[in-house]
Parts: C-alpha cells; structure tokens; sequence
C-alpha cells in the first residue's frame, strides 16, 4: 500500500510538472470502496445487561459514550445507588455477594464496562469454577448476574430472583466458525 | 396458534417499547432500534485454543420475516476495541464496515487516536473482507492471513425470560417462572464475527474488550 501511494505521489507530481494545464490527465484516484472521514461513538458494550441494570435512564446515553477508563469516576455511585435499589440486603454493612464483593467493590468491578478476556485457557462469563474470563456463547449470563444481585454470600438467597430458568439458547451453537446459529 | 403468537409479539413490543432491554438490546434512546444500536457483544476461545472469536451482535429484534429485509448499515463502523496493557484504553481495535454487499475487516491494529472518534483504517495491510451472506443462505466465510470473518443474519444467541424480569421490576411479579420462557427464542440479529489467532492481540494473560459502534459524521 505504501508503494501505490509512493507512485500515486510521483504520478502526480509529473502530471502538475508536465501536464499542468490538462486535468483529465490527472489520476482519478482509487476506484475502490471509500472509508473516508470520522465515525463518531453511538454505542458501546462489554459485559452483557451492564447499561440496562445499573444506569439509570437519563444517563443511558451518557453512558455509551463515555470511554471505559472514565466510567469508573462517572457512574460507579450511580451503580451503587442503583444496586442497593434493587436489591436491599446490599445496603447492609459488610454484605457482600458470592464473590466475596461488598456493594461498593461489585459496583466498581460493572462500572468499567469492559469483557475481561483470558487468552491462557476456558473463555467463559462464569461456569463454577472460572469467573470473568470471557463470554461464550451457551453461558447463562443472565442467572449468573442474578445470583451476583439477589442470592446474596452463597447463591441462596432470593431463591425466586436469582434465576430465571431460562438456561440454553433456542438453537444450538455451531462448533466451528461462525458459531452462532443460523437464522430463524 | 398464529394468534397466540401474534399476541406474544405485540406484548413484546410493548414491553420493549416500554423498557429498556437486555443484554444491551435497546439499552439507550439515542441508539435504541437503529442500524448502531448493539444488542450483543461475545468474545470467547475459538476451536483449536489458538484464537478468539468476537462476535457484535446489532438490530435485535428482527422476526424471521423482516430478517431478510435487513441490512448492515454503511455509515456505521463496528469497532472491536482490545486493552492488553491494563488501562482500559484501547491498544488494537479490528474495524468492520459494509460497502455494496461485502463487509471490510481492518486490523487488529493500533487505532490513529484512541477514543469516542474513529478514522477507518484502510492503509493498513492486516485487513480482509466477506460477502455479506443473505437471508436463507448458506453462512459465507472469509479468511485471510489466519483470520476469520462472518457478516450476516443469525438466530440471536441471547436468552432470558426478559417479559419476567420486567413484571418484577414492574412490581406485578414477585419471582421468575419456572421453566421461564425465553423472550428472544424465535429472533434474529444481524452479527458481525471475526475470529483471531491469539498471537495477534497478546498471545497470553487477559485482555479487556468492549464493542463501539460509530456513525459517520
């Protein structure tokens, strides 16, 4: 790609030398796809239900397009306030969830909206043993952000809120690239 | 059978009009329903342990019969975003664009500025494309330099009784269901995948990673 632009370059120059008075003699340009000009943030993810849960709705697009290493500062009260909203026991002190984390310490995990991804084994949201490190497809993402809400040190609190036995997708994934299913 | 299922559907779209969905399924007003608004983001090992796939997920929602009428929209830049340094700040992003029925992939590579703006990074070498596999066809795969690429309609991967959590949170249910019943069997989402040897983003410890979807100015 360099090389064409080095060409580019030196054709040009010789057309504005030689040829100065002629534009169609100009090189067009590229007759490829063009990918000019700046692509502004609409949206933005990392772990799944994150702006759903825990922002409150004036600021959900405030949210999208804050940049991950300033989310901290800007949202973890609001995802404090909001948890123990939803669910009061962590407004007690010294209540923590199954991963030992108080409401403060949880809230300041979600608040940097980020997928933390192992490159050195199982890639999984949580599967028992393996917690955050990553997202696969068949993982029940959605109980496991339950249990961490509602069922309080060791799962078993709010037995009724803490899953939603919904626990596999409609179709089964593919074992090779693409992985997700086809279409309904 | 059909009325029941029409009336499934129009209670979901209330519900959806009405609050704001999971995992990120119209998570936000600016962005809720439109060709930018990501429903999903997943990023796991691929087959074989030497890679990571990352698959977007964007316009949820989609009924078999409107799938097919979706498309990947050309002013929108779906950026995958990798930190391996511990900042949260990105160090490589892989870009992925539609032009005229192909998706072009770009990277990973290190972005020209970090942040809420993005150039398309297309003098880089590291960069390949797919067609865009339609409604009904057979998945189209791209390859190139040990990458893999996917763009096109697939059954939504996301479940959960999300009717269920929003009479809860509504306060007209005090528990979930049991079995529950998965608001999204049936959907489809239009996914953008691409699959990478780890060599590229880091080779080993944990990476963060987010998704941006990013309009044309």
């Amino acid at each position: 790609m360099k090389t064409i632009k080095n060409i580019l370059a030196v054709v040009l120059i010789t057309g504005m030398l030689f040829n100065c008075s002629n534009d169609d003699d100009m090189p067009t340009g590229p007759t490829g796809p063009n990918f000019t000009g700046t692509f502004a943030q609409q949206d933005q993810m990392g772990r799944p239900a994150v702006n759903t849960v825990f922002v409150s709705s004036s600021s959900k697009d405030d949210f999208n397009i804050t940049v991950p290493s300033n989310q901290n500062a800007a949202f973890q009260a609001m995802f404090q306030a909001n948890l123990e909203a939803l669910s009061p026991a962590y407004a007690n002190p010294g209540d923590m969830n199954a991963l030992g984390l108080d409401s403060a310490a949880f809230t300041g995990l979600l608040a940097t909206d980020v997928l933390n991804v192992s490159l050195d084994g199982t890639t999984t949201f949580f599967d028992g043993t393996n917690v955050l490190t990553g997202r696969a497809l068949a993982d029940d993402v959605i109980t496991v952000e339950l249990l961490l809400i509602f069922g309080g040190e060791d799962f078993t609190e709010n037995p009724g809120l803490s899953n939603d036995n919904v626990d596999a997708n409609d179709k089964p994934f593919l074992s090779s690239f693409p992985y997700l299913a086809a279409p309904w | 059978m059909k009325n029941y299922k029409k009336l499934l559907g129009i209670g979901s779209l209330l519900i959806a009009g009405l609050i704001l969905i999971a995992a990120d399924h119209i998570d936000a007003p600016a962005v809720q329903g439109g060709t930018s608004d990501i429903t999903d983001f997943y990023a796991f090992q691929g087959e074989g342990n030497n890679s990571i796939v990352f698959a977007a997920n964007v316009q949820g929602l989609l009924s078999p019969s409107s799938t097919s009428s979706a498309e990947f929209d050309e002013n929108v830049l779906i950026e995958f975003n990798i930190d391996n340094t511990g900042d949260n700040v990105e160090d490589l992003v892989i870009q992925a664009i539609p032009r005229d029925g192909v998706m072009y992939f770009f990277g990973p590579v290190a972005p020209n500025s970090t942040g809420l703006n993005s150039t398309i990074l297309a003098d880089n070498t590291m960069q390949g494309s797919v067609d865009i596999t339609s409604y009904g066809g057979n998945a189209i795969v791209g390859t190139n330099a040990g990458l893999s690429y996917f763009a096109g309609p697939r059954d939504d991967p996301f479940f959960f009784d999300f009717a269920q959590y929003s009479a809860i949170i509504g306060g007209t249910a005090t528990s979930f269901n049991n079995p529950g019943s998965d608001t999204f069997a049936g959907t489809n989402v239009m996914s953008i995948i691409v699959e990478v040897p780890k060599s590229m983003i880091g080779n080993s410890g944990t990476i963060n990673t987010w998704v941006e979807s990013k309009r044309k100015q």
